[in-house]
């Protein structure tokens, strides 16, 4: 017989995982780096951060140590996705045919 | 029931895991690589903190910590190489 | 010319750094007994006398009441924001036609410090369908999934306006 809390960190456990999927989904359907950054870095960011918290709710008393691997994901994962998408942009990484807009090399273009 | 909800977590992170995986290694770019595999370490993150779950072995979660560590660093420093390296 | 963390007192730089590696420390313990304490607020007064530019950037925040609150009200926006990027993106890579119109458009901020700004670019990564790809000065540009406006006053009403409310109080 599962209290309530464990069967709520359960479905947290199931939620956290099931958007670390979508993000793989993305990672594979999408058409260029940028956009795969971006499916990654934010599946990546919630999904752990929902399945920690399901973990923590099955064992409090863990909690504080779960609590600052989370802290840690939520600041360092933008981060390094910032940079990694600053690299890209600068080595000259090709866009998908269906982008309308980018402002960035228009500016760079002005200014060399 | 709870049992079964972890183990149902684990098998979608593990398919999550392949996914990333066909990335890595299809590529086209370096950067893509580089996604893929900042991807593969948080879900392996996951699979750990899962897996410390189903043990109950708390010291995992110390090893979940130390990898966020290194990846981060390993991407940060990958991503200073490729704007400068080529 | 005085470098920004000249300005804020000595003291103060070397409590944060303590705190912070204090904190730090008993997190990663998981439990608060006297020999762990011992240990931590030893190791953690040595290296912030030791290294106390180390984290100058932290300090920048303003400790008011009022900052506070716009503090945790940030955070609830953040959150929020988080969960309906990631449905919204879950949606969009399941639907079969893959509907994205992507784009790198322009934004000003009016955020001057170094941690605002930081915090900036953080909250606009995790926030629906953008991520910041350069920073410079005030100028930020930001990949964003489903392009709706591509001129700079509409880009930044659309991403930047919700976050820069409650970081100006914070950090200025």
């Amino acid at each position: 017989m599962a209290s309530v809390l464990d069967l709520l960190g359960a479905i947290l456990l199931v939620g956290g995982t099931a958007f670390l999927l979508s993000g793989g989904i993305g990672l594979v359907r999408m058409p260029d780096a940028y956009n795969r950054i971006q499916a990654g870095t934010k599946s990546t960011t919630l999904g752990p951060l929902l399945t920690l918290a399901g973990v923590a709710c099955l064992r409090p008393d863990w909690g504080l140590t779960l609590l600052l691997i989370g802290v840690f994901l939520l600041f360092t994962n933008p981060l390094s996705s910032q940079v990694l998408a600053r690299a890209a942009h600068r080595v000259g990484v090709k866009q998908a045919p269906q982008t309308v807009i980018d402002r960035l090399a228009e500016d760079q273009g002005e200014q060399p | 029931m709870v049992e079964f909800l972890i183990y149902l977590a684990a098998t979608i992170a593990g398919i999550a895991f392949l996914l990333a995986l066909w990335r890595f290694i299809a590529g086209p770019t370096a950067v893509d690589r580089i996604i893929a595999f900042d991807s593969l370490t948080i879900v392996s993150i996951t699979g750990i903190a899962l897996a410390a779950l189903a043990e109950g072995r708390g010291i995992y979660l110390d090893v979940a910590l130390v990898y966020a560590l290194l990846s981060f660093l390993g991407v940060i420093v990958v991503a200073r190489y490729i704007e400068r390296g080529f | 010319m005085v470098a920004k963390g000249e300005t804020i007192p000595r003291i103060r730089r070397v409590a944060v750094m303590f705190a912070t590696l204090l904190l730090f420390w008993l997190m990663l313990m998981g439990r608060v007994t006297v020999d762990v304490l011992i240990v931590g607020a030893m190791a953690s007064l040595a290296i912030a006398l030791l290294f106390p530019s180390g984290l100058s950037f932290f300090t920048e925040f303003r400790a008011t009441p009022k900052a506070f609150v716009a503090g945790l009200r940030y955070y609830g926006l953040f959150f929020k924001e988080l969960v309906k990027s990631n449905l919204r993106l879950a949606t969009i890579v399941l639907s079969p036609s893959l509907p994205i119109k992507p784009g790198i458009v322009k934004v000003r901020t009016t955020l001057k410090s170094r941690m605002g700004r930081l915090m900036l670019a953080n909250s606009i990564s995790l926030t629906p369908g953008t991520l910041t790809v350069e920073m410079e000065g005030e100028w930020l540009y930001v990949h964003w999934v489903s392009v709706e406006s591509t001129d700079v006053e509409g880009a930044t009403a659309e991403i930047v306006a919700g976050f820069e409310r409650y970081l100006e109080v914070i950090y200025g």
